[in-house]
């Protein structure tokens, strides 16, 4: 019912943003744990606030909206809100993963779904045929990131349905690295959006969140009741929050894809960067399926220097950059994945995949894009 | 069936619950004021209106709210709280205690008289100071405990009689009932401060007062994590509580959402915590009467205290705020004492259920000139003691090990 509205529209204006009783212009904050009944089960729409909560609802409808979708569930967490997907599956079900896949998720599948009997294959999803061979008929799901964390590889959400859609399983994409502003894998075919909102739905670095939406009414019931059931909610003050931050998505996608596309070819110039991972650059290996798929690149790059010592340098040079963890925030963010986001994996698997100590990944903010390009040069190079 | 059908067509008993209220008892005021179910979603505490503005429902029909500063629904719910546990006819609530004051000090007319306490606290005194060099208000400081000192200090000006009771830091007490007395008669208003007591413990409108001042930061929020203040217009007064309400409006020191429902949260428990309070504040004053490094207790809860009677029959209770003098009052002695305890932290502010001291004379009165402390009677070694709910037995012994050094 929102389809003629444009995204940018979108995220400020999806018809549940004006509260009911009084017209305020932000829907109010239900910090409430339960609700009254008219008489015995005769509730004004809300029980209990793990099963629904007004401030979590108006965020879901928001965001099912913003990704084309038909229901969304809001989770204390990126990770809860995957956990609760998983866990729609049970013992001795298998699913194909990307193998340069979130650390926290590698962790989650490996460390405890294993433990319940699910298994996983880690593949190279930009690689259809790898995903093809790597089903069995245990398999029932499909598990994407794209743009991958942290080497930017891009999967096509298109032919990955279509094969999901022969083999009969679903396909789950999480879209955190590029958010419903540039990229909504339902529309490409995906049933299950995953998302951190921590990152850029959030985007102050201020709400730690998780979003999961569903293409169908039948696959949103199911997740609303692990939701429910398991009870990994995000609390009202943060839904608020959240719904705040989502208001700016749009103008600030657009300022960090603006540094981004700089930054990367800036950084493509520099001698002592050995290579850049952007999809946005044309020599991408991916850059056509990322043009045609999504409406933009993003603001994450990661790019590689000469080694180790020279990536360590930088990381404590930088002034106007910070190193931390996470992404998606307005300020810009600097990290060594295979020291800290990725340290979960194994040595040899980080090795095998070329996530290196000489990688390092930047979320791009939305400073003085100058301003980046001085802090990297003086973090390279010393003052002098 | 057709039991069925009546039972669901008459209302819940808690539709009955506002209009109960004023009648209900004292425990259940705190926990049920202001906090009606919200009537959107049923919820069983009223959500927080985190908004600026309001949508009209049509050209001309608003909602009910318009604009934040004007009015907000939560902050509507805390003025509703607030005036029903004093008593009084509506509140206005103000972003600090200070703001609150000068909410009140505001409804005076240009050339007005104020009398005030000789010792009222620092902030007021800075406030009136401001006032009286900036909009030529007129303030006369008199010994409050002296009702007759209040008479004498009356001008055909005098438009308010501004009372701390008890005063902060010396728990000394005034009459209300005569203060009131002397400000019907000439046409004035009495301005009760009635932070150190809260509602809980004494109701200025019982006496007379036409205003109660609050700075809700301390007992009525009682988490030290909101910085608030409420005035209240009492019983019957309802052309001043919309003065008030217009006054907020126009300048504009309103508080914010998020801290009204965590005051209102709050309020929730002001009678089991001044409860408590209380009770841990008699058993300390006790101890430290008794103690030989303890010069002078101030306590209205001690039979010794100069107004113990006019206490013990103006109040509900005798409150947990104290204060003491050492005997060695030497700067070192002070600095050795404050160093030297555990639980009691030394910080400004009072009424959290953390236990609290503070010096006076460095802290809360320093906007005050030595001359002026002196005449007040602050003296350099005097310790203020906010008494929270912790283990009664642990600030006793804590007190102990510090007075005596060990």
């Amino acid at each position: 019912m929102h389809g003629n509205h444009r995204n940018d529209t979108l995220v400020l204006h999806t018809g549940n943003e004006i509260d009911g009783q009084f017209g305020a212009l932000s829907i109010p904050v239900y910090q409430v744990s339960t609700f009254l009944q008219d008489s015995q089960g005769n509730t004004k729409g809300y029980e209990y606030s793990r099963s629904g909560n007004p401030t979590r609802t108006a965020l879901e409808q928001a965001f099912a909206a913003l990704e084309h979708g038909r229901r969304a569930s809001a989770f204390g967490s990126g990770l809860a809100a995957i956990a609760a997907v998983f866990m729609l599956w049970s013992s001795g079900d298998h699913f194909v993963v990307s193998n340069v896949v979130y650390g926290g998720t590698y962790r989650l599948l490996t460390k405890v779904l294993n433990r319940m009997g699910m298994t996983a294959t880690f593949v190279d999803t930009s690689d259809l045929a790898a995903i093809e061979a790597a089903i069995t008929e245990r398999t029932r799901a499909v598990f994407v990131e794209t743009p991958t964390n942290p080497l930017m590889a891009v999967a096509d959400l298109e032919a990955i349905a279509g094969t999901c859609r022969r083999r009969g399983l679903k396909l789950v994409v999480d879209n955190t690295f590029l958010s419903p502003y540039w990229q909504n894998p339902l529309l490409l075919g995906a049933d299950l959006v995953v998302h951190s909102a921590t990152k850029y739905l959030g985007g102050h670095s201020d709400v730690v969140a998780g979003l999961v939406v569903s293409a169908t009414d039948e696959l949103g019931e199911e997740v609303h009741f692990m939701q429910k059931a398991m009870g990994g909610i995000l609390g009202p003050q943060d839904s608020w929050l959240l719904m705040r931050g989502i208001k700016t998505l749009s103008v600030r996608m657009e300022k960090h894809e603006q540094n981004a596309r700089e930054l990367a070819r800036w950084l493509t110039t520099l001698p002592e960067v050995r290579k850049v991972h952007y999809p946005g650059l044309e020599d991408h290996p991916q850059y056509a399926i990322a043009k045609r798929q999504a409406r933009g690149f993003g603001g994450m790059i990661s790019f590689e220097l000469a080694d180790g010592a020279t990536a360590d340098r930088l990381l404590d040079r930088l002034q106007v950059i910070t190193l931390a963890i996470s992404l998606g925030g307005v300020e810009s963010l600097i990290c060594c994945p295979a020291k800290t986001t990725h340290a979960s994996m194994p040595a040899e698997v980080l090795a095998g995949l070329g996530i290196t100590d000489r990688l390092v990944r930047l979320s791009v903010g939305i400073e003085h894009v100058d301003d980046l390009k001085q802090d990297i040069l003086q973090g390279l190079r010393g003052h002098a | 069936m057709r039991e069925r059908e009546q039972d669901s067509t008459s209302p819940m008993g808690w539709a009955g619950r506002e209009d109960a209220l004023e009648s209900a008892g004292w425990g259940t005021r705190c926990v049920h004021a202001g906090s009606s179910p919200d009537p959107a979603y049923g919820a069983v505490v009223p959500p927080i209106y985190q908004a600026s503005t309001f949508a009209f429902q049509d050209v001309d029909v608003g909602s009910g709210f318009e604009y934040s500063r004007s009015a907000n629904p939560t902050r509507a719910r805390l003025e509703e709280a607030i005036a029903l546990l004093e008593g009084g006819s509506g509140a206005a609530c103000t972003g600090s205690g200070m703001s609150a004051i000068t909410l009140a000090l505001n409804l005076l007319e240009q050339g007005s008289h104020l009398v005030c306490p000789l010792d009222c606290y620092g902030g007021t005194f800075r406030v009136l100071e401001h006032a009286r060099r900036a909009n030529g208000l007129q303030v006369s400081y008199v010994d409050m405990t002296r009702p007759e000192a209040v008479a004498e200090a009356l001008r055909p000006e005098t438009r308010m009689i501004w009372a701390e009771t008890p005063s902060n830091p010396l728990m000394r007490i005034a009459d209300l009932a005569a203060l009131a007395g002397i400000a019907r008669a000439r046409g004035a208003l009495l301005a009760v401060d009635n932070t150190f007591l809260s509602p809980a413990l004494q109701r200025p409108f019982q006496w007379g007062a036409d205003l109660a001042v609050h700075s809700t930061t301390k007992y009525l929020n009682g988490h030290s994590d909101v910085v608030g203040g409420a005035v209240v217009a009492g019983p019957g007064r309802t052309e001043l509580a919309r003065r008030l309400g217009v006054l907020n409006k126009t300048l504009g020191m309103v508080q914010a959402p998020l801290d009204c429902a965590l005051v209102l949260r709050g309020l929730k428990t002001l009678h089991l915590r001044m409860r408590a309070h209380e009770a841990n504040a008699r058993a300390l004053a006790g101890f430290l009467a008794g103690h030989p490094a303890v010069a002078t207790v101030n306590y209205p809860g001690l039979a010794a205290h100069p107004q113990h009677d006019l206490a013990a029959r103006q109040q509900l209770g005798f409150g947990a705020m104290l204060s003491f003098e050492l005997k060695d009052g030497s700067e070192a002695a002070v600095r050795r004492f404050l160093r030297a305890l555990r639980w009691f932290t030394l910080g400004e502010s009072l009424g959290g259920v953390e236990s609290l001291v503070a010096r006076p004379a460095t802290m809360s009165h320093s906007a005050m000139s030595p001359e002026r402390r002196a005449q007040a009677g602050i003296g350099d070694g005097l310790i203020r003691v906010s008494v929270g709910v912790e283990e009664v037995e642990d600030l006793r012994e804590d007190l102990r090990q510090a007075l005596e050094g060990d």
